[in-house]
């Protein structure tokens, strides 16, 4: 990357409660925001943040968005006023399905009172935009606005492509993550039809009896500025996204490549953008979904790209799979991680299986013994669709 | 079977609705305007919705843009079921 992307203000809403360091202190510290074999944001209260009007215009996964770019502006500095020209501030915030929710509701009411009970709002709040939408207009934004919608890498595109935006100087500033609200009827029974949930209701990323993955739900957002503008304003730099890689398998719509080719082609792609090799990474964020196939196959991509010592942890063992917000939600608690040199642990590895032989950091967070280096991570997004997205983040 | 459209009850059924859209019940009045309320053209739609389902008069286009005030609006349904 030649401009440097810098990462000011983070701000998360998930199933482990409201707040970005909520999220990474009750990883860290072993939590798990799984119950009853789901990843529901229980403590998110729409009304304690917005207003009636902005809850009835907004689907969920708006919502969280909307929060949690609250969150992610006031740390940047920006909640008065904005640093920069409204037009030069970029909004863009990846989802994997949109407001779900809201078209599963208005569909009943179009099958059991007819067309004219479907409500006005339907489309403005089910379209996959509706997040980008709300967050540009809750906060001024006038740059280019826009959603990426890759399944489950949507919020690592998102980041990715909004560090582009400033490099090519579209943006001075980005704001940008992921969101998701899906633990809907529908959602669930077509994740399960396709015998991708998990039976158990277990997230056990990597372990030897995983069957499938827990869904979630939730949002981060994170407020990118061109570096040398930052520094200039003054502002505190929580991390550096050093390097983006994206790649798509072209192989099947939902299984990813049994050796790991497109993954290890992003994850590649990232290492090269930020000029780093794969003794300078210190810690791996999997996507780790606890799918039989995801589990194996980004443990030979990670072992191809970086070897086989790099500890590696999967967010999802504490949250589930929070779908297009995964990407974003990942990259977050993974600054936060970075900063304290912590490796967050993998929940519920119990069971080594034949092949998977990386370290896991099962269970226990681990501090990384960097000896004043940098630390540099990886976290990994791949999506449905065989789309692969990767961000390379650096904390000084 | 649409109610009975008397001007009291087109009243009721705005003032109830209203608040439902984020408006300050306390507000309300027949010579407030929408603007003031922040009530804006998809309020107007779910409005129109509300009225059209309960005394089957249809809102559309051409007069939701002539309504300003709640006295407005509630005429306007009155006279259409007129």
């Amino acid at each position: 990357m030649n401009r440097e992307i810098v990462v000011t203000g983070v701000g998360a809403v998930t199933p482990l409660g409201v707040g970005a360091r909520t999220l990474y202190e009750r990883w860290r510290a072993g939590e798990s925001g799984i119950q009853d074999g789901k990843g529901a944001a229980t403590e998110f209260e729409p009304t304690e943040h917005l207003t009636v009007k902005e809850v009835r215009r907004a689907d969920r996964f708006s919502q969280f968005a909307m929060v949690a770019s609250d969150e992610a502006l006031a740390e940047a500095g920006w909640k008065d006023e904005l640093p920069y020209e409204a037009d030069r501030v970029a909004t863009l915030i990846g989802t994997g399905i949109g407001g779900i929710g809201t078209l599963e509701a208005q569909h009943k009411m179009l099958l059991e009172k007819g067309p004219k009970a479907v409500s006005p709002l339907s489309i403005p709040l089910l379209m996959g935009n509706a997040a980008s939408a709300a967050v540009s207009m809750r906060h001024g934004l006038r740059g280019h606005s826009f959603a990426t919608l890759s399944a489950c890498a949507a919020g690592a595109h998102a980041i990715g492509t909004a560090a582009r935006m400033i490099q090519t100087g579209d943006a001075d500033a980005v704001v940008t993550g992921g969101s998701e609200a899906a633990l809907t009827p529908l959602a669930t029974a077509a994740f399960a039809a396709l015998d991708a949930l998990s039976d158990k209701g277990v997230s056990r990323p990597f372990d030897a009896q995983r069957d499938g993955f827990v869904m979630g739900e939730g949002a981060a957002v994170l407020v990118l500025e061109d570096g040398d503008r930052a520094r200039e304003r003054g502002a505190t730099i929580l991390a550096r996204l050093a390097g983006y890689g994206a790649s798509s398998d072209s192989y099947h719509l939902t299984a990813p490549e049994k050796d790991g080719g497109g993954a290890i082609e992003a994850m590649t792609q990232a290492l090269r953008d930020a000029g780093y090799g794969p003794q300078d990474v210190v810690y791996v964020n999997a996507h780790g979904t606890s799918t039989p196939l995801n589990d194996r196959a980004e443990t030979i991509a990670i072992k191809k790209v970086l070897g086989d010592k790099v500890p590696v942890s999967s967010l999802k063992s504490a949250i589930g799979h929070l779908l297009g917000a995964a990407g974003a939600v990942e990259a977050v608690a993974t600054i936060l991680a970075m900063r304290d040199r912590i490796a967050p642990p993998t929940l519920n590895y119990e069971h080594p299986e034949e092949g998977l032989d990386l370290d896991y950091v099962p269970n226990e967070a681990r501090t990384l013994d960097i000896n004043g280096k940098k630390a540099v991570a990886l976290s990994n997004a791949f999506g449905f669709g065989g789309h692969n997205a990767v961000l390379c983040l650096e904390v000084a | 079977m649409a109610a009975t459209v008397t001007p009291e009850a087109v009243e009721k059924t705005v003032t109830e609705a209203l608040p439902q859209f984020g408006v300050d019940e306390s507000q309300i009045t027949r010579d407030a305007t929408f603007e003031e309320l922040d009530v804006d053209s998809l309020d107007l739609a779910e409005l129109s919705q509300i009225i059209e389902d309960e005394y089957g008069v249809q809102l559309k286009g051409d007069d939701v843009g002539k309504i300003k005030t709640v006295g407005d609006a509630i005429d306007l349904v009155v006279s259409r079921a007129g």
